[in-house]
C-alpha cells in the first residue's frame, strides 16, 4: 500500500522540527505578522456576532421546533389521540390520553374521538419530525418557533395549552412550508392507509 | 521624624526577633522580608534613598523571594524540623550570649563610630555614591565584582551535571 | 500638603478607574481581533460592564480552603494591589501648571531614584503572588507561584540591564529629570531602539502578561497562583494585574516615548498651563497605546513553553542587555561624551 493521502484544502502545512533560521529565531517578524493580522481582524473583518434577541439567525424555512397540534378550517382540533405519534417518538416524548367526544362538542373536536390529554416532554424530544411524518390527521406540525429557556424542568412538559393552535383565523399558525412538494407527493399516494 | 525613627526601629527589633523564634520557616522568612523593609526605612531617614532602593531590589526583591522559593519546595514542617538535645541548646545559648557581650565590649571601648559629614544631607543621593563607587573606590568596587564573577562561575560548576563517566 | 494628598488621592481614583475600564477594552479588543463584538449589554457599548463585573465580584462567595494557610492567603492580594497602587507615585503625569503665583507639580514625589522605586516595588510585588500561590495549599496555585517567583526574578535583570543604557544617555535616574531630557523632541526612543525592545518584553514578563502568563496559565495550571481564590480576593489579584499594565505602560511611555512631551508644541506659542494639561492627555494617549499594545499582543502570540521564556530571558535578552550597554558606552566615548 503506497496510498498517499490527498490534502483536503490547499492551506495544509507539513510540520517540521527544522532548526529555526536566525530571523525565525528572532521571533520578531513573525510576531510582526501575527499582529499585522489581528490588527487587520480588528478594524476590517466584518463582524459575525448576532446580537440575539434583537436580531435573530435565519432559519430554515422548514426548521423544527415548538410543535403546534391543527385545527382545521372550521377551528376544530384535528387530532384524534390515535397514539401513532407516540409510538414514533424515539425518544418517548409524548403522552396522551384519549377521551369521547360528547353531544355538542362537534364544533370542538372533528373527530369523535380526541386527546383529553396531550403533552410533549420538550426535555426529551430531539426535534427529529417523526411525529409529524406518522399522523394521519395531518393535526401535529414542528415549526420554526423556539422552545424557550426557562429555570425549572417542569414547564418544558408542554401541555394543550401551549401545543394548540389559537381559535381566531388570524392567529392560526402557518405550517405550509413544513409542506415541502416531497411531503405534498407523499401524501397524494392513498394506496397507504397512512393517506386514507 | 524622631517619631518614624521609633517607629521603624520598633519593627525592626520586633521582627528580627521574629525572625529567629518563629516556629515556621515561612514566617521567619517573612519576618526577615520586613525587617528589611524597616531597615530600608531607616535608610530613607537617613536620606539615603539610593541605599534604600538597592538594599529593597536586592534583598527583599531578589535574595528573599529566592529564600522563600527554597522554602516553599523543601515544604518543612514541624515534623522534619532538628530537635536539638537540651544541653546543646543550652550550650548555643551560653555560645552565643558570650559573643554578645564580647561584641558589646570591643564597640564600646574600641570603635568610634562618627557620622562621615554631618552637614551634608546629600551625601546618600545617588550622585555621591557614584562618585564614591566609581573614583574613591574604584578598585575595591572592581575586585569585588571580579569575586562576585568567580562566584558565579563556581555556582555554575557546582550546578552543572558531571558528565556521565561510568 | 493639602495639595499633594488631593492629587494621590485623584490619582488613585484615575488608576482605578482605568484598571477597571482596562477589564473592558480587554474584552472589547479580544472580541474584535476574534470577528465578535464582545460585551454590549450593560449600558450603551457595554460601557457599564466594569461596573457589573465588580457587584458580581462583591457578590461571589468568599471562599477561604480549609486547609490554607489564612494569614498569608489574606495577605497575598493585599500586597499585590497596594504594591500596585504605590508605583504610580513617581510618574510625572505632567508638567507643571501655575495658577496666581503657585506651582502644582502633577508628579506625586520626584525622589531622584524614581526608576528604580518603581523596580522596588514591582520586586515586591512578587511577594504577593508567592505568597497567595503558596498559602492555598494547593498544586497548582504553588507551581504558579513558583513560576512567577523565577520570572520575575529573571526578567528583572534584563530589565534592569536595559535601563542602565537608558541611564547611561541621560544622566538621571529621576523620571521627571528622564521626562524633561526628551522635551526637546529627541525621544529615547530614537537613542535606544534596542533598549525599547528589551523593556518592553520584560514589562510584559514582569506584568505576567501573554505571551509570558506562565503563573496563571489557565489552560495547564487550572488558574495558576489564584486558583484558590473567589470573589473580591480574586478581584484584586486580576485588578493588580491591570494597575501593573496601567503603570507599566506609564514607565514605558515616559522612559522612552517623551512622556508627556508633544513635538513642536512649544513653538505654537500657546499659554504654559494648557500645554501642561495637553501634554497630560498626550501623556495618556500614549499610556492607552502601550495598553492596547498589551492587548494586542496577548490575543495575538501563544504563551512560551517555560523553558523558552528563561532562555529567551537569560540566553538572548540579557546579552543582547549587555551588549547594548557596550554600545552606547561606546558610542559616548567616541562621541566625547564621557572622558576615560
Amino acid at each position: 500500500m503506497s496510498a498517499t493521502f490527498q490534502p483536503l484544502t490547499q492551506r495544509s502545512r507539513v510540520v517540521s522540527d527544522k532548526k529555526m533560521t536566525f530571523l525565525e529565531r528572532i521571533y520578531l517578524p513573525a510576531i510582526l505578522k501575527g499582529m499585522s493580522i489581528t490588527l487587520k481582524h480588528f478594524f476590517f473583518v466584518k463582524k459575525v456576532s448576532l446580537r440575539y434577541p434583537e436580531v435573530e439567525k435565519p432559519r430554515s424555512a422548514i426548521y423544527r421546533g415548538h410543535h403546534v397540534l391543527k385545527r382545521d378550517d372550521q377551528g376544530r382540533e384535528r387530532c384524534t389521540a390515535c397514539g401513532l405519534c407516540a409510538v414514533a417518538c424515539p425518544a418517548e416524548a409524548i403522552t396522551m390520553i384519549a377521551g369521547e367526544r360528547k353531544k355538542g362538542e362537534e364544533s370542538v373536536y372533528r373527530e369523535e374521538k380526541y386527546a383529553t390529554v396531550y403533552e410533549i416532554n420538550m426535555l426529551r424530544c430531539i426535534f427529529c419530525g417523526d411525529c409529524e411524518d406518522a399522523c394521519p390527521k395531518e393535526a401535529i406540525f414542528l415549526t420554526d418557533r423556539i422552545v424557550e429557556a426557562d429555570y425549572l424542568r417542569k414547564p418544558f412538559v408542554f401541555g394543550k395549552n401551549e401545543l394548540v393552535e389559537p381559535m381566531e383565523k388570524s392567529k392560526r399558525i402557518d405550517v405550509s412550508k413544513r409542506q415541502t412538494p416531497d411531503v405534498l407527493k407523499f401524501k397524494e399516494q392513498r394506496q397507504y392507509s397512512h393517506n386514507r | 521624624m524622631q517619631y518614624l525613627f521609633y517607629f521603624f526601629a520598633a519593627i525592626s527589633i520586633i521582627s528580627a526577633l521574629m525572625v529567629v523564634s518563629a516556629r515556621s520557616p515561612i514566617n521567619s522568612v517573612i519576618a526577615l522580608i520586613v525587617c528589611f523593609l524597616s531597615i530600608a526605612g531607616h535608610y530613607i531617614l537617613l536620606n539615603a534613598q539610593f541605599l534604600a532602593v538597592v538594599h529593597i531590589i536586592v534583598y527583599t526583591g531578589a535574595i528573599m523571594v529566592l529564600f522563600l522559593f527554597v522554602i516553599m519546595l523543601l515544604n518543612l514542617n514541624q515534623r522534619t524540623e532538628p530537635q536539638k538535645k537540651l544541653m546543646t541548646r543550652i550550650a548555643a545559648v551560653v555560645a552565643g550570649g558570650a559573643f554578645l557581650l564580647t561584641l558589646l565590649g570591643a564597640t564600646r571601648q574600641g570603635l568610634q563610630i562618627a557620622a562621615v559629614n554631618p552637614e551634608d544631607a546629600s551625601v546618600g543621593l545617588v550622585g555621591h555614591v557614584g562618585m564614591a563607587l566609581f573614583k574613591d573606590y574604584l578598585l575595591p568596587f572592581e575586585v569585588s565584582s571580579v569575586l562576585f564573577l568567580s562566584a558565579m562561575v563556581g555556582a555554575m560548576m557546582l550546578g552543572k551535571k558531571e558528565k556521565a563517566t561510568a | 500638603m493639602l495639595y499633594t494628598f488631593i492629587f494621590l488621592s485623584v490619582l488613585l481614583l484615575i488608576t482605578l478607574g482605568v484598571a477597571a475600564y482596562e477589564t473592558y477594552a480587554e474584552r472589547k479588543v479580544a472580541a474584535f481581533m476574534q470577528d465578535r463584538i464582545g460585551p454590549d449589554r450593560a449600558g450603551p457599548f457595554g460601557l457599564f460592564q466594569p461596573l457589573a463585573d465588580g457587584v458580581k465580584m462583591f457578590m461571589k462567595e468568599d471562599f477561604v480552603p480549609s486547609t490554607a494557610n489564612k494569614k498569608l492567603y489574606f495577605m497575598g492580594p493585599a500586597i499585590a494591589m497596594t504594591t500596585a497602587l504605590l508605583t504610580g507615585v513617581v510618574i510625572p503625569w505632567g508638567g507643571t501648571l501655575h495658577f496666581g503665583g503657585e506651582a502644582y507639580s502633577l508628579q506625586g514625589a520626584d525622589p531622584g531614584i524614581g526608576i528604580l522605586y518603581i523596580f522596588a516595588m514591582v520586586s515586591i510585588g512578587v511577594y504577593g503572588i508567592m505568597l497567595g500561590g503558596w498559602a492555598s495549599n494547593n498544586k497548582y496555585a504553588l507551581y504558579g507561584a513558583i513560576r512567577a517567583a523565577s520570572q520575575m526574578v529573571s526578567y528583572e535583570l534584563a530589565m534592569g540591564m536595559s535601563i542602565v543604557a537608558l541611564v547611561m544617555t541621560t544622566g538621571t535616574l529621576s523620571l521627571s529629570g528622564i521626562v524633561n531630557g526628551q522635551l526637546d523632541g529627541t525621544w529615547n526612543v530614537f537613542v535606544q531602539p534596542l533598549g525599547v525592545l528589551l523593556f518592553i518584553t520584560c514589562a510584559f514578563a514582569e506584568c505576567n502578561r501573554a505571551p509570558f502568563d506562565l503563573p496563571e496559565c489557565e489552560t495547564e495550571l487550572v488558574g495558576g497562583y489564584h486558583t484558590e481564590f473567589s470573589s473580591m480576593k480574586l478581584g484584586f489579584y486580576l485588578f493588580a494585574e491591570y494597575v501593573n499594565m496601567f503603570i507599566s505602560s506609564a514607565v514605558i511611555s515616559s522612559l522612552y516615548f517623551g512622556g508627556y512631551d508633544i513635538p513642536f508644541v512649544d513653538q505654537t506659542g500657546m499659554a504654559s498651563n494648557l500645554v501642561v494639561i495637553l501634554g497630560t492627555l498626550a501623556f495618556f494617549a500614549k499610556v492607552c497605546f502601550f495598553i492596547f499594545l498589551f492587548m494586542w499582543i496577548r490575543w495575538t502570540l501563544p504563551r512560551f513553553r517555560y523553558d523558552q521564556l528563561m532562555n529567551l530571558g537569560w540566553k538572548k535578552l540579557i546579552p543582547l542587555a549587555i551588549l547594548n550597554i557596550l554600545i552606547t558606552g561606546g558610542y559616548m566615548v567616541f562621541n566625547g561624551q564621557v572622558k576615560l
